[in-house]
C-alpha cells in the first residue's frame, strides 16, 4: 500500500529525514520507536503534506500514486489520515462542522454522494460510541477546552468518521493516562481491518501492549537502523535506545 | 474638484438651492437650526490626515466629487424595493428611499400602545414634545463638519420613541436604500432614537443600494436612553464599494441603561463611523461590537469613544476586521475614565486577519483613566489565518478555499453570534460566506 524509498526532508535548511525505506501492506501494523529528535514525527507530517518540509531525494508511492505530488487534502482524501501529536484548537468551527465538512470532501473526491445533516449525525453518534466520547463535545469547537485525553480521541474520532485506508498515529499516546490510552487504543483496534494500514509512531513501548505491531522499526538520526517484530519493542523497553545508539556506532565506525 | 474652498463653496450654494425650495418651511423653528448649521459649517473646516483623528483617513477622494444633496425623488418600482426586504428579518419596517421616507410600504404591527417608529419630517411637523426634549441635543454641529453639514440639510430619517416601561419585542428595521441612478447624490438621514425608562427595543439599521454607483451618505444618529432601558442596534452597512459613508452615533446613557451596537460594515470606498457614548450616570452598560470585511481598496475607518463621566458603569469593545486585496482598515478606541468613574470596567479588543499582503490595519487603544479604582484593559492584533488551523484542515480533506472560508468565520463568528436576531445572523453568515470566496463574484 505505502512504499517509501529513500527520502530525504528538511526544515528550515536542516535535514532530518537521511534515507527512509519502508514499505507498508494493507492490514500491517508497523510501529516506528526512536529517541527524539530522530525524526519520527518528522515522518509522520512528512507523509501527510505538511508544507514547511522539503522533500530533497526519494519516493513514496501510495496505493500506486505518487503521493509527494498530491497537496495535503488530496492525500486526506485518498485515504491517508493523520492523527496530530499536539492536535490543534480551532474556536469558532464545531466538531461536527469540521467533520461533516472533511467527509463529503472526501465522498465527492470519490464520486460517493455527499450525506445530509441527518444521515451525518446518525453516522456520528455511531462512531462516538467507539471512543466513548460525550455528545456534548461535538457541538463545541474543534478541541477548544478539551483536555489532553479528549483532544487524542477527538483525533480518533474524526478517524473513525473518516474512514482512511492508512492511518499515521503521530505520538498519539504522549501524554495520556491508563484510562485514555485504553479508550484510544480499543478505538484504533476497531477500526483495523484487512483493507487498512497502521502507522504508529511512538517513543514508548506501553501503546504496543494495547495496539499491538506486526513490525516494529526504530527511527534514529534521521534512517530506520533496525526493523523486527513486536519484540524488538519490548527489547528496546528493556535495555533503552543507547543500546541501539551504541550498535549503530559500531557499525559506522 | 479639490480645492477644499470650492468644495465648502458647493456646498453652501447647494443649501441657498435647498432653501429656495422649502415653500413656507423657512418660517418654521426647524429652519432656524439648519440656517446656524450651516453657519457653523461655513466656519468648520474639513478634516485632513494632519488631525489627529482623521490621521489615517484622507478625505480627498470625497471631497473630489460634487455631490448634490438628494431631492429624495425616486422612480424605484415597489418589486425592488421588496427584494430588500426577501430575508424578513421582522415585521417592522420603515423604509426610506434616497433619504426620504415611503410611507405605503412601511409597516409596524403590534407595537405597544404610545410606541412611535415614524419617520422625522411627520415628528418635527407634528411639533413632538420629545423631538423638542431630545433633537439636536447629543449631535454637535459647533464642532464636528459632517454633523453641521447634515443639520442644515435636516430633513427626514427614523424617528424612534419608546415610552416609559414598554417592550418592543419584534425589532425595527429601518432600511435606507440609495437608487441614483447615476448621480452623484448625497443623502443625509437624521435618526432619533429616545427610549423611556424601563424600556425595550431592538434596531436594524441597513444601509443599502441598487448598484456600485458613487454617492454619498452622511448619517447623524442621536440615542437617548432613558434609566434601565435597554436598547439593542445592529447597524447593517453593505453600500456600493463606490459610495462614501460618514456617520456619527451619539449616545446618552442615563442611570441603569444598557446599549449595544453591532456595527457590521461591507466598507464603501470611505467608511468613516464615529460612535460616541456618554455615561450620564452610574450603573450603565455600553457594548459596541463590529466587524468589518474589506476588499479592493476600500478604506473603512471607526473611531469609538465612551465616555465614563460617572462611577459603577461598564463597557465592552469588541471589533474585527478581515481585509484582503489593497483594502485599508483603521480603528480608534477612546476611553475615557474620569476623575470619579471608581469601580469602571472597560474592556476593549481589536482584532484583524490580513488576508493579502497588500492590506494594511492601523489601531489605536487609547485609554485615558483618571480614576484609580478601575479595570481597563485593551488589545489589538494584526495576523494572519494560522498556518497550522489551516493544515489541520487540510489534512481531514478540505480543500484551501473551502479551509480559508471555515477560518475566516471562525473569526467573525462571535461578533455574529453576539446578534440576537436569528435572520439577520443568518443574514450576516451568508454575506460573510460570499465576501471572500474568490470563487464566486463580488457584487
Amino acid at each position: 500500500m505505502l512504499e517509501i524509498k529513500n527520502l530525504h526532508a528538511n526544515i528550515e535548511g536542516k535535514e532530518i529525514l537521511k534515507g527512509i525505506n519502508l514499505k507498508v501492506n494493507a492490514g500491517e501494523v508497523h510501529a516506528i520507536m526512536g529517541p527524539n529528535g530522530g525524526g519520527k514525527s518528522t515522518l509522520a507530517q512528512v507523509l501527510a503534506g505538511r508544507e514547511e518540509y522539503e522533500v530533497t531525494k526519494g519516493e513514496v508511492s501510495f496505493q500506486g500514486k505518487d503521493l509527494l505530488t498530491l497537496s495535503p487534502e488530496d492525500r486526506a482524501r485518498e485515504g491517508i489520515f493523520l492523527a496530530f501529536q499536539y492536535p490543534i484548537e480551532i474556536p469558532g468551527v464545531s466538531n461536527t462542522n469540521l467533520l461533516k465538512t472533511a467527509l463529503n470532501e472526501i465522498r465527492k473526491y470519490r464520486g460517493q454522494e455527499e450525506f445530509d445533516a441527518m444521515e451525518f449525525l446518525t453516522l456520528l453518534k455511531k462512531r462516538m460510541k467507539l471512543v466513548e466520547m460525550d455528545q456534548s463535545l461535538l457541538s463545541r469547537s474543534v478541541n477548544e477546552g478539551f483536555s489532553g485525553g479528549e483532544k487524542k480521541r477527538n483525533e480518533i474520532l474524526q478517524m473513525a468518521v473518516l474512514e482512511p485506508v492508512l492511518s499515521i498515529l503521530d505520538e498519539t499516546d504522549s501524554g495520556l493516562d491508563i484510562d485514555a490510552l485504553r479508550i484510544v487504543a480499543n478505538g484504533v483496534n476497531k477500526l483495523k481491518s484487512k483493507e487498512r494500514a497502521t502507522i504508529v509512531v511512538t517513543h514508548y513501548q506501553r501503546l504496543l501492549n494495547y495496539i499491538v505491531p506486526d513490525f516494529v522499526h526504530v527511527l534514529y538520526n534521521g534512517k530506520i537502523v533496525k526493523s523486527g517484530g513486536k519484540e524488538l519493542a519490548l527489547e528496546l523497553e528493556e535495555k533503552g535506545y543507547d543500546w541501539l545508539k551504541d550498535q549503530q556506532e559500531l557499525v559506522t565506525n | 474638484m479639490s480645492n477644499k474652498t470650492e468644495i465648502k463653496n458647493w456646498y453652501l450654494s447647494r443649501f441657498k438651492d435647498f432653501e429656495n425650495s422649502l415653500n413656507g418651511e423657512s418660517a418654521k423653528p426647524i429652519h432656524k437650526l439648519r440656517k446656524e448649521a450651516i453657519e457653523n459649517f461655513s466656519l468648520l473646516n474639513f478634516p485632513t490626515t494632519h488631525d489627529e483623528d482623521w490621521k489615517y483617513t484622507s478625505i480627498a477622494p470625497l471631497l473630489s466629487h460634487n455631490f448634490k444633496p438628494s431631492d429624495g425623488i425616486s422612480h424605484l418600482d415597489e418589486n425592488k424595493i421588496k427584494k430588500f426586504l426577501q430575508y424578513k428579518f421582522t415585521t417592522n419596517v420603515l423604509i426610506f428611499v434616497n433619504g426620504k421616507f415611503i410611507k405605503r410600504l412601511s409597516k409596524t404591527k403590534n407595537l405597544p400602545q404610545g410606541v412611535i417608529a415614524d419617520n422625522m419630517a411627520s415628528a418635527i411637523s407634528s411639533n413632538s414634545p420629545v423631538i423638542k426634549e431630545h433633537f439636536n441635543k447629543y449631535a454637535n454641529n459647533k464642532e464636528q463638519i459632517f454633523t453641521a453639514l447634515s443639520t442644515a440639510f435636516t430633513t427626514d430619517g427614523a424617528f424612534i420613541f419608546v415610552p416609559d416601561g414598554k417592550i418592543v419585542e419584534e425589532p425595527i428595521h429601518i432600511l435606507f436604500i440609495t437608487d441614483s441612478k447615476g448621480e452623484k447624490i448625497l443623502t443625509q438621514p437624521r435618526n432619533l432614537l429616545v427610549a423611556g425608562k424601563n424600556s425595550q427595543v431592538s434596531i436594524i439599521e441597513h444601509y443599502a443600494s441598487t448598484n456600485d454607483d458613487i454617492y454619498f451618505t452622511n448619517v447623524i444618529t442621536e440615542i437617548a436612553a432613558g434609566e434601565d432601558s435597554v436598547i439593542d442596534i445592529v447597524k447593517l452597512q453593505e453600500e456600493s464599494i463606490n459610495s462614501f459613508h460618514i456617520c456619527r452615533v451619539e449616545v446618552n446613557q442615563e442611570r441603569g441603561s444598557n446599549f449595544t451596537s453591532h456595527s457590521i460594515s461591507l466598507g464603501g470606498e470611505i467608511a468613516r463611523n464615529d460612535i460616541n457614548a456618554r455615561f450620564n450616570d452610574q450603573g450603565s452598560e455600553c457594548t459596541l461590537n463590529g466587524l468589518y470585511l474589506l476588499k479592493g481598496k476600500q478604506l473603512y475607518d471607526s473611531h469609538t469613544m465612551i465616555d465614563h463621566a460617572k462611577p459603577y458603569c461598564n463597557s465592552h469593545e469588541h471589533y474585527k476586521g478581515i481585509l484582503d486585496d489593497k483594502s485599508r482598515g483603521v480603528f480608534n478606541g477612546k476611553v475615557l475614565v474620569r476623575q470619579d468613574a471608581q469601580k469602571t470596567n472597560a474592556f476593549q479588543e481589536n482584532k484583524n486577519i490580513i488576508l493579502s499582503d497588500d492590506a494594511l490595519v492601523n489601531t489605536k487603544p487609547q485609554l485615558e483613566i483618571f480614576a484609580d479604582d478601575v479595570k481597563c484593559s485593551h488589545g489589538a492584533t494584526v495576523g494572519q489565518l494560522d498556518n497550522d488551523s489551516l493544515f489541520y484542515l487540510k489534512s481531514r480533506g478540505i480543500g484551501k478555499e473551502k479551509a480559508l472560508s471555515i477560518l475566516i468565520h471562525a473569526f467573525a463568528s462571535d461578533i455574529i453570534k453576539s446578534i440576537k436576531a436569528e435572520t439577520v445572523k443568518n443574514y450576516l453568515e451568508n454575506i460573510l460566506e460570499k465576501t471572500f470566496n474568490k470563487e464566486s463574484s463580488r457584487n
